[in-house]
């Protein structure tokens, strides 16, 4: 046991990684359906905010228009349940190589021609904001009017549609978080991992080393808007109602991000912690207002700025590194 | 001895300013080869032309027998010319064994036979000790050392070297040299450093070139070019003699 306990940080994180699942995997028998609501909210966006870490966590391009990715698997999926039948599983395999290609097209304007920093993040925004007014007039989805997905009752859950009651978006949603979060430790441990943190690190110096940081760059892109894509599958078929305004709109992207902000950056734990500290705190709010009757609009973004303005002065390496220190599980790599 | 990098009167202009002049010198196999040049001579320049961070106006660059002018710096790299930062920069979030890792990466797959390869060259460079630390940590002789590392992982044929000594104590530049040289005797390693450290210079190199204003004034062995008279008059200075 204590031999257990002195092998070092990794197996030492094993024991409440183990405790942090299974208190995920038993939650929806111990929770009310706005809570559970919440859960999902919560793993939605460590989702979704892990699948961005990939571009600016590990390889240090900062993108401010995921939304693109999200809204394109949304629109993709949802467009082939609703015009053919086929169902979320397949449409994923269809919205993947699409968002890794809008991905890609994006990367490579912007890393061909040079376009780096502040401009590439500008460079993100413009063709989420493209993607946003193109669909607003795309009649073949509906365009401004929105596409909905048809809810029936179903008299069990359709694990093969994702049709189904919240419980199960549930446990699809806890499943692609696990799926993230492992695929993300494989790839920063990976050549692919090292090779990203070089080019985030110094970009010069990482192509002194031989990197070929163009490609490297591309792979990053690639990768994160491929997984981010689910995202967009997976919130097409819970709320099944999609409008260009809403999924392509810059203040998702930035709901996206602000996850792995505070969180930290580059950590595999951030997403995941800054996702609870964000959508926990802010349905607390919620809840707390309601309450007490109040009724203020614009709250919650106010909570939002104040939450990234404390942790940007007190934290600016987000919330997990410090507290992993504190708990000696320190992540090694970062 | 054949010769492993040859420079065929390359030039480079900065808007009217020649920073190198019609410069050639050839780098035997094996060999350390020093450029030596008051500050502005151009010889930071003409290591980043070979590099590949800067494209030349004119002249050829051929290692190993193919020519190498134009390439971009990784393609340069993965031919086998490894370079350091005149002004060191390391992966300043990554541990020191990362850094080293990262290089080592290059020409491995798997990432377990790049951190055995980096710790044997940590152990070389005096850092094994201090391989978990950030190298944001590190002091200066230290990040100039995890440099030579992280180049050297890249397992290259010649080792393009930025002043490393620059700002190193006369210990700390006596174990620098115990190290390149060692490297030199024992890996055949080719060595092509720019050094305002005499003592470095005069210790290592076998073949000195010495250019200022942009212009080779000079080439030969380090005796010799210590006591030409041009060198003497724009670089060295009268004391030094």
């Amino acid at each position: 046991m204590i031999a257990r306990l002195r092998a070092g940080p990794a197996s030492r994180r094993a024991i409440p990684l183990a405790i942090l699942l299974a208190a995920f995997v038993f939650a929806p028998f111990f929770v009310n359906d706005y809570l559970l609501t919440v859960l999902i909210l919560i793993l939605y966006f460590a989702y979704a905010g892990q699948a961005w870490n990939i571009m600016m966590g590990f390889a240090g391009q900062l993108s401010l228009g995921h939304a693109l990715y999200v809204g394109l698997g949304s629109y993709v999926a949802a467009t082939l349940f609703t015009h053919f039948g086929i169902g979320p599983w397949l449409g994923l395999l269809v919205a993947i190589p699409i968002a890794a290609a809008c991905g890609a097209v994006i990367g490579y304007l912007a890393f061909r021609f040079g376009v780096a920093g502040v401009y590439f993040a500008i460079l993100t925004i413009a063709f989420a904001e493209f993607a946003r007014i193109g669909f607003d007039h795309l009649d073949y989805v509906n365009a401004s009017s929105g596409l909905f997905l048809p809810v029936k009752q179903y008299a069990h859950n359709d694990l093969w549609l994702l049709r189904g009651d919240p419980t199960m978006f549930y446990y699809v949603i806890l499943a692609a978080t696990v799926f993230a979060f492992v695929l993300c430790r494989q790839l920063l441990h990976s050549r692919i991992g090292y090779f990203w943190l070089a080019i985030r690190e110094d970009e010069p110096a990482a192509r002194a080393a031989g990197i070929n940081t163009f490609r490297y760059k591309m792979y990053a892109v690639m990768v994160s808007a491929a997984v981010t894509s689910f995202a967009g599958v997976f919130y097409a078929f819970f709320y099944n109602n999609l409008f260009p305004e809403q999924v392509f709109s810059i203040s998702r992207s930035i709901e996206i991000i602000l996850g792995p902000i505070i969180g930290g950056i580059g950590t595999l734990f951030g997403p995941i912690l800054g996702a609870f500290v964000l959508t926990g705190l802010a349905e607390t709010l919620n809840a707390v207002m309601g309450a007490f009757g109040l009724d203020l609009p614009g709250a919650k973004q106010v909570f939002y700025g104040v939450c990234l303005l404390l942790v940007v002065l007190a934290l600016p390496d987000g919330v997990w590194p410090p507290l992993a220190r504190r708990l000696g599980l320190s992540e090694g790599k970062q | 001895m054949s010769v492993l990098l040859s420079v065929e009167a390359v030039s480079k202009g900065f808007r009217g300013l020649l920073a190198v002049d019609r410069v050639s010198f050839a780098v035997p196999q094996g060999a350390i080869f020093a450029i030596i040049g008051p500050n502005g001579a151009g010889k930071t320049t003409l290591f980043n032309i070979i590099a590949g961070a800067t494209a030349a106006n004119g002249g050829t660059i051929t290692f190993a027998g193919a020519p190498i002018g134009g390439l971009p710096p990784d393609a340069v790299c993965r031919r086998g010319i490894a370079r350091t930062f005149q002004i060191v920069r390391p992966f300043p979030a990554l541990s020191v064994e990362d850094n080293v890792t990262v290089g080592a990466l290059l020409n491995r797959r798997e990432v377990g036979a790049a951190r055995a390869h980096a710790q044997d060259l940590l152990r070389r460079l005096d850092l094994f000790d201090k391989r978990h630390r950030l190298a944001s940590t590190l002091t200066l002789p230290d990040r100039k050392r995890l440099e030579v590392a992280r180049a050297l992982a890249t397992g290259p044929q010649l080792l393009l070297l930025d002043e490393v000594m620059a700002g190193l104590r006369p210990t700390e530049t006596d174990r620098m040299v115990a190290i390149l040289r060692t490297l030199n005797r024992e890996t055949g390693l080719t060595i092509l450093l720019i050094e305002h450290v005499m003592r470095a210079v005069m210790a290592l190199a076998s073949r000195v070139l010495v250019l200022d204003h942009g212009v080779a004034i000079a080439e030969g062995a380090p005796e010799s070019v210590v006591r030409d008279p041009a060198v003497v008059q724009s670089y060295l200075g009268a004391e030094a003699v």
